[in-house]
């Protein structure tokens, strides 16, 4: 397996911007996490004991507890393009040039 | 490579030939005189995918082409193979019934389906592709004792995939039973042998198609049905959802499941309630616990795991998932309408008195859709929707064998056996093939002997352990710097045997007692019921005729089951845990057995500690984080 390469792997995690950029992903993960369990969670304890708001009726016969549901599809996938779009914007160019520069040094 | 294309051609013959010349064929969905027309599906389907695995044979040369197809996949082309690998039947036919049946509880069931993949999206997809290779038990080696890790998460996957491979069996037995009529038996078998002529010959080139072709499939015959449902309404919701409301049919399925309260309530108020939470949860800590085992047991699924293997680098591990999520969250926001049109056009009673489960919602919409049980049009449907249906299972049943096999032959074999890399690249593969074949066959004496049984709960159940178990430990090791071989041996044992021993005392097993209760129960009421019934057909009104028949086969149906119910449990007082009653009143034991899951590996790692996972932690670390050398992770 890989383990037996020369790359310093002690440096590359104490490099500055190694630290940068776990930080910056460290944090942006966490919170995105947290707040996509929080708002899925919300379903179904809505369902069980917010049923009156649920049902109250907004659109038609449409009321809140469908829109709520289908608010959960629109949610997820956002959280999905804010994900990609920041990750393929910030991070993967951090870790590209880490990755770069530890990869030469390991071959030399 | 000869030897191996004209095994492969004689395999495939005999696997349709197992279908096509059923001497038993009884009563489905499909009339008998259209079922060719089914077969002519089935075998267009078939003849594609088999032409996809036999050029794929050609392609699988190493263990890595085999188990992972050489990590040459696109992220679209997983995202695609992901869907088809994920969405099951019983989310393809069972929800859209869940819907059909109990109205908004089924849409709400669907949701967190979704919602799993943001869990693999953000924690999982990206740093398992940059450190694992083919099977779940790569990444807990990495920095962990790589014998303990190798038995304990092929254990792990090897008791997940058996689940889940079981429940699928057994349904995709019974279903193909339902719609086409073929015997439980034949179904199982051909489930079976077309499972292994793809994953055999073929590795994960020809599942990763066959996973495609379906999915596409998949997609496409819901758009066809939701655009036909949809179109009257001029593609209004509001105006779609109040006929719904306004249906005598749904109306008088929401009293039948209300029973007394209805009697207050207005036809209007009852279709209503068709929109409303709570006609099929009645437990909402049994939902939280459900949805988090959705939630957090997706990232642990090893036949999903190892999808992210298949591509090149972590972005195209995000990619896929980001495809997966599109289509997965479209295909259930689809089912909406496969579910609430199956209720208007074809009727919730309708569809309950061909199946309990409401399994056969979307296949009788798309007959009533193309223009009912008499025209061609519609049977044609009908057969396009099963074939469909049968090639989900088979491609789903693809999916789980490889990940078994893999747990077999590059874990236990290759990994505990050989020690290590040291096996030649051919013997791997012979190793794989062998491992699938046994795999393959086991699942095919499972399905058979577990013929009749209740398995709906071995999914819930797989998602259990895989959230109690595999997600703790794989999270830890990737991202907690303490985590160690003990943490991660104690996290699987503890996660999976609390899992698994609170779902055999939990509600979901059978209990004799209560079930002889329930079908007294039914058998007392018949009497009443029946005279109801014949009342309404003797009263010459056209409507309230049409209604009593649906209702009288309803009947029938009920008490047979309620009969053979009683005749299963006759003799028996307890359960196989020896229980009168259930001890765990949860059907999903995710809300206990996943915190303790995490506690285990947290308690285990601060117990025992490894030199060699400390050790080798800022190369777990920095590599899943910036890439490095991933791709060599890969080429050999």
């Amino acid at each position: 397996m890989a383990q037996a390469s020369n790359i310093g792997w002690d440096k590359v995690i104490a490099d500055p911007r190694f630290q940068v950029l776990h930080r910056k992903k460290q944090g942006f993960l966490a919170g995105l996490m947290i707040f996509s369990v929080i708002f899925y969670f919300m379903l179904p304890i809505g369902a069980a004991y917010f049923q009156d708001l649920f049902k109250v009726k907004v659109w038609g016969v449409v009321n809140i507890g469908l829109l709520f549901a289908l608010a959960q599809f629109v949610v997820a996938w956002l959280v999905a393009f804010y994900y990609s779009r920041r990750a393929g914007s910030e991070f993967d160019r951090l870790a590209r040039e880490i990755a770069a520069d530890y990869e030469t040094k390991g071959r030399a | 490579m000869n030897v191996l294309n004209r095994g492969w051609i004689a395999w495939a013959a005999a696997a349709a030939a197992a279908l096509v010349c059923d001497p038993a064929l009884a009563q489905g969905a499909v009339a008998p005189e259209y079922r060719w027309l089914t077969f002519a599906v089935f075998a267009a389907i078939i003849g594609v995918t088999m032409y996809v695995t036999y050029l794929a044979a050609r392609r699988v040369k190493s263990a890595s082409d085999f188990y992972t197809a050489g990590g040459g996949v696109t992220g679209m082309q997983n995202g695609w193979a992901i869907a088809g690998d994920y969405l099951s039947a019983a989310s393809f036919l069972g929800i859209a019934g869940l819907i059909s049946q109990y109205g908004y509880d089924g849409f709400m069931y669907s949701v967190g389906w979704l919602v799993a993949y943001i869990t693999v999206l953000l924690l999982i997809a990206e740093p398992c592709r940059n450190i694992g290779r083919y099977t779940l038990a790569d990444i807990l080696a990495y920095r962990n004792n790589p014998k303990a890790m190798r038995i304990v998460g092929a254990i792990s996957v090897i008791t997940v995939s058996t689940f889940y491979l079981t429940a699928q069996m057994v349904g995709g037995g019974v279903l193909v039973k339902a719609l086409i009529g073929i015997d439980y038996e034949y179904s199982v078998i051909a489930v079976g042998s077309l499972m292994l002529a793809y994953v055999l010959f073929g590795g994960m080139v020809a599942t990763t198609w066959v996973q495609i072709i379906k999915a596409i499939l998949l997609v496409i015959a819901s758009l066809i049905l939701v655009m036909l449902v949809w179109t009257p309404y001029g593609f209004s919701l509001p105006g779609f959802l109040g006929d719904v409301v306004a249906d005598p049919k749904v109306q008088a399925r929401v009293a039948t499941l209300l029973g007394d309260p209805a009697r207050n309530m207005s036809p209007t108020e009852l279709g209503q309630r068709f929109l409303e939470p709570g006609l099929y949860f009645k437990n909402p800590i049994d939902q939280i616990s459900l949805g988090m085992a959705l939630v957090f047991g997706t990232a642990g699924l090893p036949h999903i795991l190892m999808r992210f293997f298949t591509v090149p680098t972590a972005q195209a591990a995000r990619t896929s998932v980001v495809w997966a999520m599109g289509i997965i969250g479209g295909f259930y926001v689809l089912t909406l309408f496969l579910g609430f049109g199956a209720a208007v056009n074809v009727g919730p009673q309708a569809i309950a008195a061909v199946d309990a489960g409401g399994n056969m919602a979307a296949p009788l919409l798309a007959q009533f859709l193309g223009g009912g049980p008499n025209s061609f049009l519609g049977n044609f449907m009908l057969a396009f929707v099963s074939a469909v249906a049968f090639a989900t299972i088979v491609a789903v049943v693809a999916g789980l064998v490889l990940a078994a096999a893999s747990a077999i032959a590059h874990d236990l074999y290759v990994g505990v056996y050989h020690g290590g890399d040291t096996v030649p690249p051919r013997q791997q593969v012979r190793a794989a093939r062998i491992a699938t074949v046994v795999v393959g066959a086991m699942a095919i004496t499972i399905g058979i002997a577990a013929k009749g049984q209740n398995v709906a709960h071995l999914v819930a159940l797989a998602f259990a352990v895989a959230a109690s178990a595999n997600f703790p430990c794989v999270l830890l090791t990737l991202h907690w710097k303490r985590c160690s071989t003990g943490g991660i041996v104690l996290g699987m044992i503890v996660g999976t045997v609390v899992a698994v021993g609170l779902t055999l005392v939990s509600p979901n097993v059978t209990y004799p007692k209560a079930v002889r209760e329930a079908s007294q129960k039914v058998l007392d009421g018949e009497a009443a019921k029946r005279s109801a019934i014949e009342t309404a057909l003797a009263s010459g009104d056209a409507d309230a005729t049409a209604t009593a028949k649906t209702d009288l086969a309803l009947l029938d149906k009920t008490v047979q089951k309620a009969k053979d119910d009683m005749a299963k449990v006759a003799g028996k007082e307890v359960s196989i845990m020896g229980l009168e009653k259930p001890m765990f009143q949860l059907k999903n034991p995710g809300i206990i057995s996943i915190p303790l899951g995490f506690l285990a590996v947290l308690l285990g790692s601060l117990l025992f500690r490894d030199r060699r996972s400390e050790d080798l932690w800022p190369e777990v670390y920095a590599r899943q984080n910036t890439g490095i050398m991933a791709s060599k992770a890969t080429s050999h």
